[in-house]
């Protein structure tokens, strides 16, 4: 396991009478909750309700038509946040150890290339470029950013998608072991992954 | 490793790696500048006038092709909302992509345009001038493409639109390069082109990221 200690800061993801809309449909309206430390909000709701769009809005990626996102005890939001989605960010031609360096340089993270190889199950396939990955694969590489650089708030669009018993059980644990060290972790998913949520927020619903 | 370091890196490896993304232009290059001679045959005063526009020409479609995928594998892929997410601002690292552009693609253009400009029939004497002129006119090109290539970076099939927004910041180092490898006024049309390619390479990063800001919405 990472050797990061507890996250210093009190973080805290709120969010306030949100409203977000693709074009001219209302996606989100009025939506207000607030994450504390240690806690892991799963987004359910049926395909084309917003748990995507609200992700985004957290991230930062996406502009809220109205209402605001706030993540308390960081001075830049976006140095604080994961965001791991259908898109994987892969390089078919980048071996996996190539993508493992690339983000730990972009993140300015120091990396424990074999903790988290070891600790995805990517160790045998460290040399391969990731375009023979299967899609299984592809995302325990992407789901390697959790491990290389500590972040205190995760948003994880479908994080089990392609994973098979034994990766889900590894994101499982990732995402225990981050609340433990008092980390947010929010997660759009249409199947438990595991850990028992804190909260739960239906989207779609009105 | 800084993000920087990290990008420039990558982005260097991918491109000649097997995506071919700097073989393609290079090949373009060749192939463009030594059929002219077989075209328009062996005849020395032609070749000797119209060899550095050409020349030039080519260099700039060369460079031109390579902005297409710059940034909209990025977008595709997801690897733009990383980017955003880094420390290092989007500016940055949008700067160490036209770097690694310019050493993937652009020396190589300058090294290959000595062969090309002798298949031209331009004097030895001319090729210092003619090999530094295109190191500095690729980074103009690179520089201005940034900005065009963010721009269109969720526009699909966008070479033609790239095209339309970044031929008309083409024309100056055109303009001076073919003047310097001609042997015209070689030292000022030197330093015109050094302006170009240091305003285009300070200023362009500042427009892409803000153009590719907004393609991540």
């Amino acid at each position: 396991m990472n050797a990061a200690g507890p996250f210093p800061d009190k973080n805290a993801v709120e969010v306030a009478q949100l409203t977000l809309a693709r074009g001219a449909r209302v996606l989100i309206e009025g939506l207000s909750f607030r994450a504390e430390p240690g806690e892991y909000v799963e987004l359910r709701g049926a395909n084309g309700t917003g748990k995507t769009s609200l992700l985004r809005a957290i991230a930062g990626f996406l502009r809220p038509k109205g209402g605001q996102v706030r993540i308390h005890g960081a001075e830049e939001p976006a140095l604080a946040l994961h965001y791991v989605a259908h898109q994987n960010g892969l390089k078919g031609a980048a071996s996996v150890r190539g993508h493992l360096r690339y983000w730990a340089g972009l993140f300015g993270a120091p990396l424990d290339e074999a903790a988290a190889l070891d600790q995805l199950g990517l160790a045998r396939q460290a040399d391969l470029p990731a375009r023979v990955l299967s899609q299984g694969q592809a995302r325990r590489l992407a789901l390697t950013r959790l491990v290389i650089a500590p972040r205190p708030i995760w948003l994880l669009d479908e994080p089990a998608a392609a994973l098979d018993a034994e990766g889900r059980a590894v994101l499982a644990g990732l995402i225990e072991a981050h609340r433990a060290r008092g980390g947010i972790a929010l997660a759009a998913v249409h199947e438990a992954l595991g850990p028992a949520p804190s909260r739960e927020i239906v989207l779609g619903l009105a | 490793m800084s993000a920087w370091n990290a990008t420039f890196r990558r982005d260097f490896a991918l491109m000649w790696a097997g995506g071919a993304g700097a073989v393609a232009p290079l090949g373009f290059f060749f192939g463009a500048t030594l059929l002219v001679p077989l075209a328009m045959g062996p005849e020395r005063t032609l070749l000797e006038s119209a060899g550095p526009p050409l020349l030039w020409i080519a260099v700039a479609l060369a460079v031109l092709m390579t902005l297409e995928r710059l940034f909209q594998a990025d977008l595709e892929d997801g690897s733009l909302e990383q980017m955003l997410l880094s420390p290092t601002p989007l500016e940055l690292i949008v700067l160490a992509k036209g770097a690694a552009l310019w050493c993937a693609v652009g020396l190589p253009l300058a090294l290959a345009a000595a062969p090309a400009a002798i298949a031209l029939q331009a004097p030895v004497s001319a090729l210092p001038a003619i090999v530094g002129g295109v190191m500095l006119g690729a980074a103009a090109f690179i520089g201005v493409g940034l900005v065009g290539a963010a721009v269109t970076a969720g526009v699909r099939r966008a070479g033609v639109l790239i095209a339309l927004i970044v031929l008309p910041f083409f024309a100056p180092p055109v303009i001076f390069g073919a003047a310097a490898a001609s042997g015209e006024d070689v030292g000022a049309a030197l330093a015109v082109l050094a302006g170009c390619a240091f305003a285009a390479m300070a200023l362009g990063p500042f427009g892409a990221a803000a153009a590719l800001r907004l393609q991540a919405e």
